[in-house]
Order: C-alpha cells, then structure tokens, then sequence
C-alpha cells in the first residue's frame, strides 16, 4: 500500500521538487549574493539587497500594490456576488451563464489586456464614440493610469470571484430563506443577514483568489498603467531584464512571497477547516 | 365557531401535475389540527400554501376571515416549523430567536427571548451554535423562534420526523403539552397516523391532492368514510365488503351469534401485549385477529369461528 502511494505520488514530487523547490532554492541563495555586471551573480555573501527593500522608493511600490491589489479584490467582490447570485438563480440557463463566464480563459491574457488598450486609449472606442456624439469635447484620459489598471485587474480576475460565490450560493440550503421569509424578512433582509453572512466562505475564498495573483501581477500595469503605475511585479522583472540586478529581484520576490504567506496563514487561522 | 384559518376550494396546479385540487377545510382558533396522508398527498404543499411560499392556483386561504392569497410569507401572522428546522447556522440560539423579532421591530426583545427560551427549556444555551445542540434541542429552538413572534397558526412540517425513534414519543407529549400552555394554533403534516391520531384535536385526510374526510381522530378511526382512510389509519379485514379492525376481530372455537364465519389458523405471533393470529376463511380470504393472550392460544391448522360486534364494523 504504502508502495504504491509512493509510486503515485512519485511524479508530482519530481515535478514540484525540480520545478518549483530547486528554483526557490537558486532565489534565496542568489538573494543573499552580490549582483555580476552582466546579470548573473558573484559570489560574495551580502544582506544588502533586503536592506534595499526598505528604501522609500521600493516601500511605497509595495504599499500601492498592496493598496491596488486590495481595491482590485473589492472590486471583484462587488461586482461578482450579484453575477454569481444572479447565475445562482438561472435555473436551466446557469450552465450557459457559467461557460460565459469563463469564456474569456479561452483567450490570452496578454491578447485581452490589449484588447482594453483598444477600448481606452485617446481613440479608442469609448472615446470615439464620447467625441462623436459631442457628450465631450477631447478624449478622457482613460488609459495609462491607475484607473486602467484596476479596471484591467477585476476584469481580468472576476471569474476567480464569481466561480466560488457560485459555489457556496448553489450549496446554501433553500430552506434557509423560506426561514427568514417566514420569520418576516423582506427580500433586501434576507441578503443581508442570511445570504451574505453564509456566502462568507466563498468570499474568503474569492478574495484569496484574487488577491494573491494581484499582487503580483505585471502585465497589466505594464500594458495600461502609466509610469506612475509601477507594481512590485514590474519591480522584479524590471530587476531580472532591463536593470539585470538578479539577486535584488530575488530578495523583492521572495518578501512578497513572505508577506502572502503571513496573510494566507492568518486567514486560515481565522477561517478555520472553512477556508473554502 | 372562531375559526382562525380556512381553505375553500384551495388548488395547486404545476405544469406536470396537479398536487393539491380543489381542498377545503377550516381551523379552529386554539385547535391541534393534522394534515395526515401518504407521501406525495399534496400536505406539504397544502401547508406551504398557507404559509405563502405557493401561491394557489385556485381558491381562497382565509387568516381572520381575511383572503391571504396575495400576502407574502413575512407578510403572513404564520410562521413555519420545518422539517430539517432551518436555523440559521451562522446565529446562535439567541439570534435565531432574536431574528423575527428584529424585522417586526419589536420592543423589549431581550425578555421575549428569555421567555421563548423558558418555555422551550432552553434557558442557558443562549450562546450555543445550532451545531452545538442535539437533535431534540435543534427542534425546540426552531418552536421558540417561531412561537415568540405570536403567530395566529403555527404551521409544523413532520417536525417530528428528523429525531431519533426512541426520543419521537417523548418529544410529541411534549408538544401536545406546549400547545396546551401557549394556546397557538397548530397545524400539523405529518404522514404517521399514530402521531396525527394521539397529537391532534381535529384530522384531515388526504390523499392524491385531495381532502379524504375531516374529524376527530376518533372519528376517523371508527367511522372512516372511505376504504383509503380506514386503510391509512390502521389494517382492516376487508370480509364480504365489511371492514372489521383486528383488534375486534375475535376468535372463539364454538360458533356464536349472527355474525360468525369459520376459519382456520395459519399462524400464531405473539406480541407481547396480545397474540397476532393469522386465519384463513372457507373461501380463502386471509383475516388477522389481535386477540389477548389470556384468552388461550391457537395451534396452526386450527378450525375456528371468527366474529365481531356489529357496532366494530366500519360502515363506508
């Protein structure tokens, strides 16, 4: 038996262990090295890298990440609970509303983000169609600011909200709101102190989902964010191309690593077994 | 009379079939009225029409002489006992009661839960998590959240069904005698005819969406008006188209009197409180007879006489 699970199990060990450990392993050594003039490292042990961290500069790129992951989250939140309650109570179209929803996977990320280009720069759609029926009289800044950047990430990520509401909406026991029905609440009531406060697994879970990715997300700052828009993600691979300071990049990747797993081990501390 | 509830005419069509058709009965202020029948009989639906999660095809439900059709469930004075309880799990036991009394907009609620929890004997468990309370207690909190809000009927749905046998005889003392305190309405489904028969003041029958007969459970019992009610309530002998009950089927070994027909036993159990026994008639018609055991025992292959009063027969 135990053999057996080994053998199984065998796989998946190489594949995260040569994939995913070994390269963890490379980072944090790197992490602690003194940069090579061309990319690359020299070997000379240094805690300078992380003390670089702490720098103003770098501090407030990840405080705006944090700040700009968090509002992209809340966003997701809010625009994902009424499209999942929505879909929830379909009927037979639910299918159909679902693979709509996940119907963006099917294309690039990268092809999608473009594609917001399109719709928001000066002549683009929303502005062409702004100038020609004379509501404005010069394009809207729409494109190249934080502003694009959030719509890009809740765009990007909402079906990472909606799938779990879905989810936890379509476990909710039925009875549980003829209950509050019964016991006197309106439609509005019954959301708010029943559907709500039950969805609070899915929530956590569309939260985790969508938080996570975004704080370390550089395309879409890269793509429709402004100079002023710089993410940590843009950070580190800034540090890995242009700037070719690896063990800098190593020492930002690995913080954000720390920080998410401080935050994740918080929460299942709070959430319990009930995490999703 | 003061009649609290009535249905006239009540139909409840769906596109695939028609679950309650054309019912009509009425509920006396204070009673202890069950709804008895089969599964898929139309109860549940008849008690989730009075409730207002259905709304009824056709016919008048009447609350105070007043037609109810168009009223929501929390615009209804009726308030539901479901079947799996329904409390809320994210609440304790205090906010589950708290919750109708809160969308009234109630004054002194924290003595109205004190008192629903009294009554219920739960006081203490205020802070508990319904997940923390047994099955027994799971059913009481859902009578106090529903109870504290003075509904005019208390609708309850097999309430009796999730809990464990041996606690179902206790609970339904229990609750006959909390109905007695409080002096609510009930208005019982259930499918157990010994529960409807022991537990209510009044009955219905129904079956296949329709009213079978409405009375006393004696009433129903010994004057059943057609064979699907005599049938449901208990077993009957069915000989030359009379009904007779085992329990007044009786056996003696010398013939007697008019009503005497002659058998011969198949089998004998013996049940504790009285002997079960299996006879077979000249023309081959199978009769039980629930007999005391002091009146002797019958050996297999027996030739006997069975008869009956004529006042035990069960006149359709």
């Amino acid at each position: 038996m135990t053999r057996l699970r080994r053998l199984f199990l065998a796989p998946a060990g190489v594949v995260i262990g040569t994939l995913f450990l070994a390269p963890l392993a490379i980072m944090l050594v790197y992490s602690f090295l003194t940069r090579g003039a061309y990319g690359g490292v020299t070997a000379q042990f240094t805690v300078e890298n992380y003390q670089r961290v702490i720098d103003p500069l770098y501090a407030a790129i990840l405080l705006r990440t944090f700040v700009m992951a968090g509002t992209a989250t809340l966003g997701c939140l809010v625009l994902g609970f009424p499209l999942a309650l929505f879909i929830s109570r379909a009927g037979s179209r639910k299918n159909l509303y679902l693979q709509l929803v996940i119907l963006p996977f099917w294309t690039s990320f990268l092809v999608r983000t473009y594609a917001w280009m399109f719709l928001l720069r000066d002549t683009g759609l929303v502005n062409s169609v702004l100038l020609s029926t004379g509501l404005i009289r010069e394009p809207l800044p729409l494109l190249y600011n934080d502003g694009a950047v959030f719509v890009g990430l809740v765009y990007g990520y909402l079906p990472f909200v909606v799938l779990p509401l879905y989810a936890t909406l379509e476990r909710l026991d039925k009875s549980l709101l003829e209950a509050a029905a019964d016991l006197g609440a309106r439609p509005s009531m019954t959301l708010t102190r029943v559907v709500i406060p039950l969805c609070a697994p899915g929530f956590r879970a569309g939260a985790l989902l969508v938080f996570i990715p975004c704080l370390g997300a550089y395309l879409t700052p890269d793509l429709l964010g402004g100079s002023k828009t710089v993410m940590v993600g843009n950070v580190i691979q800034n540090q890995f191309t242009t700037a070719r300071d690896w063990p800098f990049g190593a020492a930002v990747s690995l913080l954000l690593m720390a920080i998410v797993m401080v935050l994740l081990m918080l929460l299942i501390r709070r959430g319990g077994d009930k995490l999703i | 009379m003061d009649l609290v509830l009535e249905l006239r005419g009540v139909s409840k069509h769906y596109p695939t079939h028609q679950a309650v058709n054309g019912i009509s009965f009425a509920v006396e202020r204070g009673a202890f009225f069950a709804l008895l029948g089969p599964s898929g009989c139309g109860k549940t639906t008849t008690l989730r029409l009075v409730a207002g999660f259905e709304d009824a095809t056709a016919g008048d439900v009447t609350l105070n002489g007043q037609r109810i059709n168009h009223l929501k469930p929390y615009q209804r004075n009726v308030n539901t006992v479901f079947q799996n309880y329904a409390l809320f799990p994210h609440l304790t036991v205090r906010g589950n009661i708290e919750f109708g009394l809160k969308r009234q907009g109630a004054g002194d609620i924290p003595r109205k839960v004190r008192d629903a929890l009294d009554l219920v004997q739960l006081s203490g468990k205020d802070d508990r998590f319904p997940t923390q309370l047994s099955g027994g207690e799971r059913q009481r909190v859902a009578l106090a959240r529903s109870l504290v809000l003075q509904p005019d009927v208390l609708l309850l749905d097999e309430p009796l069904s999730a809990l464990d046998p041996n606690l179902r005889k206790q609970v339904r003392s229990e609750l006959k005698s909390l109905q007695r305190r409080v002096g609510t309405t009930f208005l019982f489904v259930t499918h157990d005819q010994e529960e409807a028969l022991s537990l209510s003041d009044r009955m219905a029958v129904m079956n296949n969406g329709m009213l079978e007969q409405v009375g006393t459970p004696e009433d129903i019992y010994l004057r059943p008006r057609t064979r699907f009610v005599a049938g449901f309530l208990g077993a009957v002998n069915w000989i030359d188209g009379i009904g007779v009950r085992p329990e007044a089927t009786r056996i003696s070994r010398t013939a007697t009197g008019e009503r005497c027909i002659p058998a011969t036993v198949r089998s004998s159990v013996f049940l504790g409180n009285c002997l079960q026994v299996e006879t077979v008639c000249t023309n081959g018609q199978f009769v039980v007879a629930e007999v005391s055991r002091l009146d002797g025992s019958f050996a297999p292959g027996e030739a006997v006489h069975l008869w009956w009063n004529p006042s035990d027969e069960l006149r359709l």
